[in-house]
């Protein structure tokens, strides 16, 4: 085990006072939150409750963007996107559980602006880590995750949410069952 | 082992969809599923998912099919294909030209996908044999054989309303005996557990031991087949089976097999009706009973779209796998 259920959800609290007072000082009234499949969602619903937002949570698949396609072919799972309310000119808030290389949130860009144009996105990440291949860098982190090389970690879930020491990603894609855990480098 | 599906590769991924018998419940569910994934793309602003861009899909139609060709090329289209349609009938067959040089061309053009819909059974299955490696398969349609896609699109419409298979009752009405279409249904169904599936039908338009050979109970009186059941699918009456003493008129098959709200009474209060269109109005079916509402046939046309984006991105992928074999895979975190 990586961070247990009690540090996990310490950790989402205090992404939660970040995001209300990053929300107040922007002057976003209204945010539109968006978990990414399938942590992401997870992390999401914590946090959507515990800011008490008043539109519903959306819902984001990256599957179909994500630019691995070529290389190893469809991911195994595909969750339909559903976001309950246009994203045109409004402030999103992404929120997902591991950052590493970056890849997944430059797929979730993509994906949320074929839906629209948004005002604005903030990204929200529980975990931090190294690796990144791309210039995205979060504006709220739970925490940062300090790994040795080629250390994996994933987030389990949705009750209780554990973040775990994880396999290698090659091993995770052929045991991936449905339901029971999120993407670990994602 | 039995022997190896031309469908599959080694590793049992769906290279080429050119029929459903043969095809594991596991794989035909995976399509089902993959399925529910691409029907939330119209939901965008921009009607597309990047999955195929750059790959040309080349619709190879020997058959003339306006509304069959149409949904395959939305969907290449909605995956970010590029599309060249082909009517083959008018063009290089026609000065002479061999149906293998003809691929033999396209393949030079470096197109990544064949959609062949074909007058004679087996034609999709000869061209995904004589294809260049490189090259997948998607059978529209071949002669009496199979028609997968159709199929596959039906259990899913069946499966969004229904849920499991196991406790249904399934009656298939029309021209089961030429049509591929009920061909790839009754295959499906049965590997996907149907509780019962009937065929209905008059005694000429119902293969010779059918019951034995399709696995299916056999009615020849509309009531008594659809009486109970979940879900009642009309087959097309071609109007070229007037002409060979099949049937003696429209109006005699309308008498008998035409589906009308007080026929459709004996079915199950929820029973869903289906067509694969274009729908005989008079024929195969009462207007009221078209337009009702128990009558899915127009989410079969939506749920199509999506179907057939599951299949050509599932066969896509088993080729980028196979031209990356070996190349080590990179992460996406």
């Amino acid at each position: 085990m990586f961070k247990d259920a009690a540090e996990v959800e310490t950790a989402i609290d205090a992404m939660a006072d970040r995001l209300k007072t990053l929300f107040a000082a922007r002057g976003i009234e209204r945010p539109l939150m968006i978990g990414i499949h399938t942590g992401g969602v997870w992390v999401a619903q914590r946090l959507h409750a515990l800011i008490g937002l008043r539109d519903p949570l959306g819902l984001l698949d990256i599957s179909f963007y994500r630019d691995d396609f070529t290389r190893i072919g469809l991911h195994p799972q595909v969750r339909p996107s559903h976001l309950p309310e246009p994203v045109d000119d409004r402030h999103i808030c992404l929120v997902d559980d591991v950052l590493q290389s970056g890849r997944t949130i430059r797929a979730a860009l993509n994906v949320l602006f074929d839906y629209g144009r948004p005002a604005s996105v903030l990204l929200a990440i529980l975990a931090d880590r190294d690796g990144r291949e791309l210039p995205i860098e979060p504006n709220v982190t739970g925490l940062k995750a300090e790994l040795a090389p080629g250390e994996q970690i994933k987030l389990t879930g949705p009750e209780p949410l554990v973040l775990e020491r994880g396999q290698t990603p090659k091993e995770r894609r052929r045991s991936a069952a449905p339901g029971g855990q999120g993407e670990a480098s994602d | 082992m039995a022997v190896a599906d031309p469908q599959l590769d080694a590793d049992g991924n769906l290279k080429h969809f050119l029929t459903v018998e043969g095809l594991g419940r596991g794989l035909l569910t995976e399509i089902l599923d993959r399925s529910e994934g691409f029907l939330g793309v119209v939901q965008q602003a921009v009607k597309k998912v990047p999955l195929c861009r750059g790959k040309i899909v080349a619709n190879l139609f020997f058959e003339n099919s306006t509304r069959t060709r149409t949904t395959f090329e939305l969907a290449a289209k909605r995956l970010s294909a590029d599309v060249l349609n082909l009517n083959i009938g008018t063009s290089a067959t026609a000065k002479g030209e061999t149906l293998l040089d003809t691929l033999r061309n396209l393949e030079a053009m470096h197109v990544d996908m064949f959609v062949v819909r074909h007058a004679d059974s087996g034609a999709a299955h000869f061209i995904a044999a004589h294809a260049a490696p490189h090259v997948s398969v998607i059978n529209a349609g071949d002669g009496r054989h199979s028609h997968p896609t159709q199929g596959m699109l039906d259990m899913f419409t069946i499966r969004r309303h229904k849920g499991a298979f196991e406790p249904l009752v399934v009656a298939i009405v029309g021209d089961v005996l030429h049509s591929r279409v009920a061909r790839s249904q009754i295959a499906a169904l049965n590997r996907l557990g149907t509780g019962e599936v009937r065929v209905i039908a008059p005694r000429t338009l119902i293969p010779s031991r059918a019951e034995e050979a399709l696995g299916v109970r056999v009615f020849h009186d509309l009531r008594d087949g659809v009486r109970d059941a979940d879900v009642i699918i009309l087959l097309r009456l071609q109007r070229e089976r007037m002409d060979g003493g099949f049937l003696p008129s429209e109006h005699e098959y309308f008498h008998l097999f035409g589906l009308t709200e007080k026929r459709l009474a004996s079915a199950k209060p929820d029973a869903i009706v289906m067509h694969p269109g274009p729908i005989n109005r008079g024929v195969e079916m009462d207007s009221r009973v078209a337009d009702g509402e128990r009558s899915v046939i127009l989410e079969q046309v939506s749920n199509g779209l999506a179907v057939r984006m599951a299949v050509m991105s599932m066969c896509i992928g088993t080729q980028n796998l196979a031209a990356n074999a070996g190349v080590h895979e990179g992460g996406h975190g």
